[in-house]
């Protein structure tokens, strides 16, 4: 079944701002931070886009709403292509899209009350604004208790701030709401509530989104399909199972092997990669993850590696796959009463 | 077999802790009746969410708690010095020696504005007899063992230069040139990406045994408890409601808080498409009468309001919860 996308970017490329005074002597060109990356988010999706600091994933977040603007390539609308750099051409996207930001504290008007933060993107909107009860509705939908619309934003907790963010995100009835980090700074046993949220929301209203994570068990758990970047390129995108059940890239299976296991039975002898992410100024030749990569061979050394598609969904950038796992590895058993 | 072969159980505690209570200003208690110790060579670690006083833990080793703070309870010894009655000179003369800690941000826990050489001297300054020359190999070597490359040329260099994950190394390197007895870590992980982290923990892991050096793990992330530590102490409400061998509290986690806990991991949940288990409630302010947990606890009952559980103990003596339930 092909559904028109909500939202599609197409060869987008993303290069570090040039600085506004004196224009002339900057680097040419600026470094990629984004290296065509062409995605698209149908509508009820749940996208997780997972990588390292400096991969990208909260540039393409930005680019997707016009935050930021790209040096080549497309985006594309319900179809219909972003013609133009300048917020008046992000409109269409902008009335249909929410932000939620890492710190939601910090993105709160420290002297405007809950209840009125809630009701802003209506009043833009002019999707009432004034209507009372629906904004309490919005905020029991997010599980924020009604009577904390009545305080200011440093009187929350931060399980309840980010609720707030989220009930504010959906006051204006978006059809994609992007998340950067929505778990980052919140205790496990807040974490899965936030996460929840996420899933009745888009079940009830069918909404679309893209969830920026480094987090790759909430990915897991969250997301329909996964997305992993490394450097600004989309390295492997597939549907979390088989993404964890048949890594591709080695990349995917470096970063599924770092997270460290809660069994100290399955402790690690070594660190499953070393070294750094290298720097968007001196990309490696061939393909890009070959400095850490354990399988390393000549090839990957100068030629860059072209996407290969595994199944309809699940694709990989790499010259020597990884091999379909002989049987699929049990998530950790641990004995657990009660 | 978790525990390192030169932990010999009979030596000494590095650190031993009684009946510890900490209130900050004197009024607001943070810290509650916490028994705790760690034997030369252990790794031990302390989980806890936000607001447990796993943070005010650590730092009251090292008596960096702000003015003004009550210390108090029935023994607080780190090495031979009682805590409860030293006076600054003498916290001052162990932190080093005998205990040194890592930090959460490795950004701010240097100077920005004095190069990483003239900061790693600075910290040998109680090597007198040492030469320039002899203190500058030792920080050269050090920071070769802790995996910079180039050691040398990196001692020219700013902090803001460094990644976060290399700036983690340096710091590891900067409280190992101390010797101390006792490495305090506090989140060291956290900001770091998770194949950065894997490194980190496994850097640790060495120079635990490398050293010998005792190292108090102060954490929110299960996994990175399960990795590296010997012994664990679950912290809640200021009050550590679980302790126990590391291979025990994760095969039989017996208070309702630890089990609670790792029901919401996600790594520990099979996904199923099934929403994700949390903790309904808030976390209840340290001094509340009774147990933490019990606004919270799903097995509540009348007495869990009134009194704080003592400690129990099943067929292990090592693995204890304080929980009515768990009494025999």
């Amino acid at each position: 079944m092909t559904m028109t996308p909500l939202i599609e970017t197409r060869n987008l490329t993303v290069r570090v701002p040039a600085r506004p005074l004196l224009p002339f002597l900057a680097k040419d060109p600026a470094p990629e931070i984004l290296c065509d990356v062409s995605l698209a988010i149908t509508p009820g999706e749940i996208l997780c886009m997972v990588g390292e600091s400096g991969s990208g994933k909260t540039t393409f977040g930005r680019t997707l709403l016009g935050l930021m603007q790209p040096a080549s390539g497309e985006i594309l609308f319900e179809g219909k292509p972003v013609d133009g750099p300048s917020p008046r051409h992000f409109r269409d996207i902008r009335r249909h899209a929410a932000l939620l930001f890492q710190d939601p504290v910090s993105s709160f008007d420290p002297r405007q009350r809950i209840g009125s933060i809630i009701a802003e993107p209506r009043r833009i909107l002019g999707r009432g604004g004034t209507d009372l009860s629906a904004i309490a509705a919005l905020a029991e939908a997010a599980g924020l208790p009604r009577q904390l619309l009545n305080r200011f934003p440093h009187a929350l907790s931060g399980g309840q701030a980010r609720r707030a963010a989220v009930a504010r995100a959906l006051s204006g009835m978006p059809r994609l709401i992007v998340a950067d980090e929505p778990t980052a700074g919140l205790d496990v046993s807040v974490q899965g509530g936030v996460l929840n949220l996420f899933r009745r929301i888009r079940d009830e209203h069918w909404t679309a989104f893209l969830i920026i994570t480094h987090n790759l068990s909430v990915a897991r758990h969250v997301g329909d399909r996964i997305v992993i970047l490394y450097l600004g390129r989309v390295v492997e995108a597939g549907p979390p199972a088989e993404i964890f059940s048949n890594p591709r890239h080695p990349y995917t299976e470096a970063l599924i092997r770092s997270e460290p296991i809660p069994d100290p039975r399955q402790r690690r002898s070594e660190p499953p990669v070393m070294g750094e992410v290298p720097s968007i100024a001196h990309r490696p030749a061939g393909c890009e993850f070959h400095t850490r990569c354990r399988h390393v061979r000549a090839r990957c050394r100068t030629e860059a590696p072209a996407m290969q598609h595994f199944s309809d969904r699940h694709q990989a950038a790499c010259h020597f796959p990884l091999a379909v796992a002989a049987e699929q590895q049990e998530p950790i058993p641990l004995p657990m009463t009660s | 077999m978790m525990r390192p072969a030169h932990a010999a159980l009979a030596a000494d505690p590095v650190l031993d802790l009684k009946d510890v209570s900490i209130r900050y200003g004197g009024l607001v208690l943070a810290v509650e009746g916490v028994d705790l110790d760690i034997r030369p060579g252990e790794v031990l670690g302390v989980i806890g969410e936000s607001g447990s006083g796993k943070s005010t833990l650590a730092h009251a080793v090292l008596g960096l708690l702000p003015k003004g703070t009550a210390v108090g309870g029935r023994r607080f010894r780190l090495q031979e010095t009682d805590m409860l009655s030293a006076d600054e000179a003498e916290l001052a003369a162990l932190r080093g020696p005998a205990a040194a800690m890592i930090f959460q941000n490795p950004m701010t826990a240097f100077s920005p504005i004095h190069t990483l050489g003239q900061q790693l001297t600075q910290l040998l300054w109680r090597d007198r007899n040492a030469s320039r020359t002899e203190k500058r190999q030792r920080i050269i070597a050090m920071l070769e063992r802790v995996g910079i490359p180039d050691p040398t040329a990196k001692l020219a260099l700013y902090p803001f230069q460094f990644s976060g994950g290399m700036l983690q190394r340096v710091a590891i390197a900067a409280a190992l040139l101390m010797r101390p007895a006792l490495l305090i870590a506090d989140e060291p992980t956290t900001a770091l990406d998770v194949t950065m982290e894997a490194q980190i923990l496994h850097l640790m892991r060495e120079m635990n045994r490398e050293f010998g050096v005792s190292i108090l793990m102060i954490s929110h992330h299960l996994g990175v408890i399960a990795e590296i530590c010997d012994r664990v102490a679950v912290m809640y409400a200021g009050r550590i409601v679980e302790q126990g061998p590391v291979g025990a509290i994760f095969a039989d986690p017996r208070h309702p808080y630890t089990r609670a806990l790792m029901a919401c991991e996600p790594a520990l949940i099979k996904p199923d498409g099934g929403p994700l288990p949390v903790i309904a409630g808030e976390v209840a302010r340290p001094g509340t009468p009774g147990c933490g947990f019990a606004s919270r606890c799903p097995h509540v009952m009348d007495a869990c309001r009134s009194n704080v559980p003592a400690w129990a103990f099943g067929s292990d003596p090592v693995h204890g919860a304080r929980c009515i339930r768990s009494a025999p």
